[in-house]
């Protein structure tokens, strides 16, 4: 199997970026963390790697808004090469600031125009907290193997998923866009602090409509071995590997 | 004098005027003081510039230079019949406790901007802990968050700079309720000042990618003039890039951010109390994401190799960093050369500048045009100001004209010790004044306690910072999902690829020393070290951090318990055998209210952080309790120690004694409890500390969820009366869950040491206590729960 290459874009103020790498690392991935100004100057090509992720962090420091700085220089600094990406069906994966980068960007859900913002948490506060998931039916072929309900970290002030409208937010349903919801430890859709910003019908992750662009707010990379789970003092389940390697591996897997 | 610098008359300026150049300019120099400058620069036939004098007010300051911690101290002990007297200088007391312990476990010790210790063959790890107490009284939120700011550059500082993996923080503050008609004038309200620096901390280090997972927040009204916050940081360092050194020629390199009017007489102000009239442009003014693209940039740097040695821009400013680098060698500095935010400022104000983001690199000709280049790759600026040239001079240029020429040996060795007189009194201990009459409600008490502002949760807070960004926290602050147990300390795995870990944690009472400052030492240390064991690390690898702050230390009565204080720290330092890798003190916190003229001075405070190797991450433990059927045992004895117990600040008795340490008992003791937690016989472990057993049991029950029966009576003591019982604050002593098939094999391990059987972990959701054989208490874990976590609000 040829390992895909794997590109984690960081600019000023990106700081999830070790951490993504090591997780792609061991789900068997090639990956390389770049710096946005070599692929502006064209050192780097875009087109040389096989997935795309825009990891955590603050980058430019969110000022504006979470991620809009940055959704702005890849709107106009690297449009052509993103759309490439995207018509050759590689994956693009953003995560927490990424996610915010993605949707501001317009790239998701539907890479045209901005639909969905990512606003302030009901707590107006920054927080970093673990949530239980329930996966949706979803059509990203990232997901699978998983449990109905999984767990993982989010850390963030503006985590509170927003549709433009109603007519959005069905059309994101009803295009079965949703990866998945916070929830309780049973699957039951809950408020605060299960649902950790108040985001809109407890959503935490969307794709597009192909599956292979997917955000979301928690951090999978933080949950690649069972031992940075909360509570793994108290589990019985002896086995090494997380719920988010799985996500990673599903991705490697994506190229084989 | 030239255009750009001015001459202050020093020479032949009678004391008046000498304390008036001193006091304009906020040298914080005493006359002595002026007084050896005065004779310098009398020697060299010249008046100094205004560059030269602040140069060395920079460095002679009691924040770079520790003038009390190098004094030459004559210490008088008294007591009712007794007098002692003793000469002791306290940086060599503390030195001296670190020779005596330190062995090959410790790597560099308090020669560089960190401490550092053995991770394993390849990696050290280095931890430093500042405080950034006047500026936060003044701007809690910049106040705060340049603290943390300024200690990571420590770190990145510290050999030829380390990558940073954890924040630590740890404050002090009045109460939060207190009455805004009794703030004296010019003091900000305890709650402004307790979310104005959580808030800064939040904000810079979350930017930043390192997680803030360790620290502690004390709430007493002694600290409402004067708040502490406390900023750790540590970091791993490839052993091959501990040594760093300065090389005739190298370039004098600053890179990060920009230079401009803010934090300027930073060092010096930190070294005065506080009062109304301090104006706020002593304060810094930091921006998080210019460090962060430096701390890039400056890891790569050092992984090519490309310079000889680093150093952070902290207090003082360039002045400090290139005196500090260049004091065995020489250095020629062009001030025009440094980049500015905005023009105007005067050479000397560029000079001792304390603005943000800005590191000193020494480089080689050679690697000089890839550095810059690789700065300028992630834009970050990087410019060549100067060069490190043997003369033995400090010689510092402004277009062209001369502004500063001193010898690098005055600078740094010109200053002899301080003769000082410090004096303790030690009273005799009062015997407990308070047997328990009547019918008490023990519910209630217990609910008093957890719910108190020092012991509730502190998840408000937690909660803000990313304690888990670069994934490695293992033991989070808070245990389980939803947060409903503190953990004794947290657990990293620095590098990924390898299950070896560090714990960390930290010991902190400031109450204690209100009776006895000697045992507060022992207490806070044992209490660092006895975190660590709780959760699994190696008692015999681990190394601890001082931090002195203190009030007024002119006064002859706070010398004097300060120095009791360092005598504690060497007596049980080495009683448990921990090194200090590492420390810092803050004096003079103290405040004086312009109106009244009252001077109000801090509980002295000692903070000792912890740092221990954990052999295996997954051989580690937590403190929520595990699992129905398994049996609770005490270890360590309790004594009647409730002098200055949060039980009896909450109930406002008086009186009693404070917990008095025991290493010769303990260490053992910690030593077999480790055995247990790598054989996997400890389920989990929770030591007993602030708010006494009940309080560590009632954490352990809470983050479990799950039900226990207790018997109070099994619990070996020297008294046995309830209170004592259940609050007692007597060091060395753990709660432990063990699996009831390892029993025999648990009582083994034990064997020789203070180990009683206690009770049993149920499938119930209540605590259950009984006293000779009656059920004294009954406990609700959700009513706990709810009072634990709503006892500090954001």
């Amino acid at each position: 199997m040829v390992k895909p290459r794997v590109l984690i874009l960081r600019v000023g103020g990106t700081n999830c970026d070790r951490e993504t790498e090591w997780a792609f690392e061991i789900a068997g991935a090639l990956p390389e963390r770049v710096h946005i100004n070599r692929i502006k100057e064209g050192n780097k090509k875009l087109n040389d790697y096989q997935v795309l992720v825009i990891p955590g962090g603050f980058s430019y420091g969110d000022d504006i808004s979470a991620g809009k700085v940055l959704a702005n220089e890849i709107r106009h600094n690297l449009k052509d090469e993103i759309k490439r990406f995207i018509e050759d069906k590689k994956p693009v994966i953003g995560i927490c600031n990424g996610f915010q980068v993605l949707v501001k960007a317009g790239i998701l859900p539907w890479n045209d125009k901005q639909d969905v913002s990512l606003g302030w948490n009901d707590s107006a506060r920054f927080e970093d907290r673990w949530v239980y998931l329930k996966i949706e039916d979803t059509k990203s072929p990232f997901f699978k193997g998983l449990p109905p309900v999984i767990k993982l970290p989010v850390a963030h002030a503006e985590g509170k998923f927003i549709p433009e409208s109603e007519d959005i937010l069905k059309r994101i349903e009803v295009e079965k866009l949703i990866i998945f919801r916070y929830c309780d430890a049973d699957g039951n859709l809950k408020g605060y602090p299960y649902n950790p910003n108040g985001s809109i019908n407890n959503i935490a992750g969307i794709s597009s409509p192909d599956g292979l662009i997917v955000g979301m707010m928690p951090h999978p990379e933080r949950a690649v071995l069972r031992y940075y789970y909360p509570d793994w003092h108290r589990e019985e389940n002896r086995e090494e590997e997380g719920y988010g390697f799985i996500f990673f591996r599903n991705i490697v897997k994506y190229f084989s | 004098m030239g255009r750009y610098a001015e001459e202050v008359k020093i020479i032949g300026a009678d004391v008046n005027r000498l304390m008036e150049i001193s006091e304009k300019n906020l040298l914080s120099l005493n006359l002595d003081e002026m007084r050896i400058i005065q004779d310098y620069f009398t020697s060299l036939g010249r008046n100094p510039t205004d560059c030269e004098i602040e140069t060395i007010a920079q460095t002679w300051s009691e924040h770079c230079y520790h003038k009390i911690f190098r004094a030459d101290i004559e210490y008088t002990e008294k007591s009712e019949k007794t007098q002692k007297k003793q000469k002791i200088t306290l940086l060599k007391e503390i030195k001296k406790a670190t020779d005596k312990v330190k062995g090959d476990f410790c790597i560099s010790v308090f020669k560089d901007n960190a401490g550092i210790i053995k991770f394993d063959n390849k990696y050290g790890i280095a931890f430093k802990v500042e405080t950034h107490n006047h500026p936060s009284a003044l701007e809690p939120y910049g106040g705060a968050g340049t603290g943390i700011g300024g200690v990571i550059r420590d770190i990145l500082g510290a050999g030829k700079g380390a990558f940073p993996i954890l924040n630590t923080d740890i404050f002090c503050f009045g109460l939060l309720d207190a009455s805004y008609d009794k703030l004296p004038e010019g003091v900000l309200h305890p709650r402004r000042v307790f979310r104005g620096v959580v808030s800064g901390v939040r904000d810079y280090g979350n930017r930043m990618g390192i997680p803030t997972a360790s620290g502690a927040i004390i709430f007493d009204e002694g600290y409402q003039n004067n708040c502490l916050v406390y900023c750790g940081t540590l970091g791993v360092i490839p052993l091959d890039k501990v040594e760093k050194k300065v090389c005739n020629g190298d370039y004098v390199v600053v890179v990060g951010g920009r230079t401009g009017r803010d934090g300027i007489h930073g060092a010096t102000f930190s070294s005065v109390a506080l009062d109304k009239d301090i104006s706020t442009s002593v304060v810094q003014i930091g921006n998080p994401i210019v460090e962060k693209k430096m701390m890039d940039v400056l890891i790569k740097a050092r992984d090519e190799n490309l310079y000889n040695a680093v150093t952070d821009c902290g207090a003082g400013g360039l002045s400090s960093a290139v005196g500090e680098m260049g004091k065995d060698v020489g250095a020629v500095v062009y001030l025009e050369q440094v980049p500015l935010k905005y023009e105007g400022l005067a050479p000397w104000e560029i000079w001792v500048s304390e603005s943000q983001e800005r590191m000193v690199l020494a480089v080689p000709e050679k690697n000089l045009t890839r550095l810059l280049q690789l700065f300028s790759e992630e834009d970050v600026e990087a410019t060549v100001i100067g060069q490190f040239i043997k003369s033995g001079k400090l010689e510092i240029f402004y277009n062209g004209e001369q502004v500063c020429c001193l010898d690098m040996n005055f600078l740094h060795r010109g200053l002899p010790p301080r003769k000082l007189k410090a004096s303790f009194y030690l009273k005799r201990p009062l015997t407990d004044t308070t047997t328990v009459s009547g019918v008490i409600d023990w519910k209630e008490r217990i609910f008093n306690v957890l719910g108190s502002s020092n012991i509730a949760s502190k998840e408000a807070v937690i909660t803000q910072y990313d304690h888990e960004v670069q994934a490695h926290t293992i033991i989070k602050p808070l245990t389980g999902m939803y947060h409903d147990g503190p953990s004794d300390a947290v657990v990293l795995n620095p590098l990924y690829d390898r299950w070896k870990g560090i714990a960390v944690a930290c010991g902190i009472n400031p109450f204690y020393g209100k009776i006895d400052p000697y045992y507060m030492a022992g207490c806070c240390i044992e209490e660092a070290l006895r975190n660590l064991v709780a959760v699994g690390a190696d008692p015999t690898k681990v190394a601890i951090l001082d931090n002195f702050c203190w009030g007024d230390v002119n006064n002859e009565e706070n010398l004097g318990a300060l120095t009791r204080c360092v005598k504690g720290c060497y007596d049980f330092a080495t009683g448990y055998k921990l090194p200090f890798i590492s420390g810092k003190d803050s004096l003079n916190n103290f405040f004086i209210d312009k109106k009244t003229g009252v001077k109000t001075s801090i509980p002295g405070t000692l903070l000792i952080s912890s740092v221990g190797i954990v052999s295996d991450i997954r051989k580690t433990v937590t403190s929520n309790l595990k699992k129905e059927g398994s049996c609770l045992y005490i270890c360590g004895k309790t004594h009647n120690e409730m002098g200055m117990s949060e039980y009896y600040r909450v109930h406002k008795i008086e009186g009693g004694k404070v917990p008095e340490p025991l290493p010769a008992e303990t260490f053992p003791l910690m030593k077999k409890i480790h055995k247990g937690i790598k054989s996997g016989i400890i389920k989990s472990c929770h030591d007993c500390s602030d708010g006494g057993f009940i309080v560590a049991l009632m954490e352990m029950a809470m983050g479990g969820e799950k039900g226990v029966s207790v018997y109070l009576d099994n619990i070996p003591s020297s008294n046995n009366s309830i209170d004592v019982l259940l609050f007692s604050e007597s060091q060395g002593r753990f709660i432990v869950e063990v699996d009831r098939k390892f029993k025999k094999q648990f009582e083994n391990i034990m064997a020789g040491s203070d180990v009683r059987y206690i009770g049993n972990i149920e499938e119930s959701d209540e605590v259950k206590v009984y006293y000779k054989k009656n059920l004294l208490v009954e406990i609700v874990l959700k009513e706990a729960i709810d009072t634990w976590k709503g006892g500090l609000k954001w």
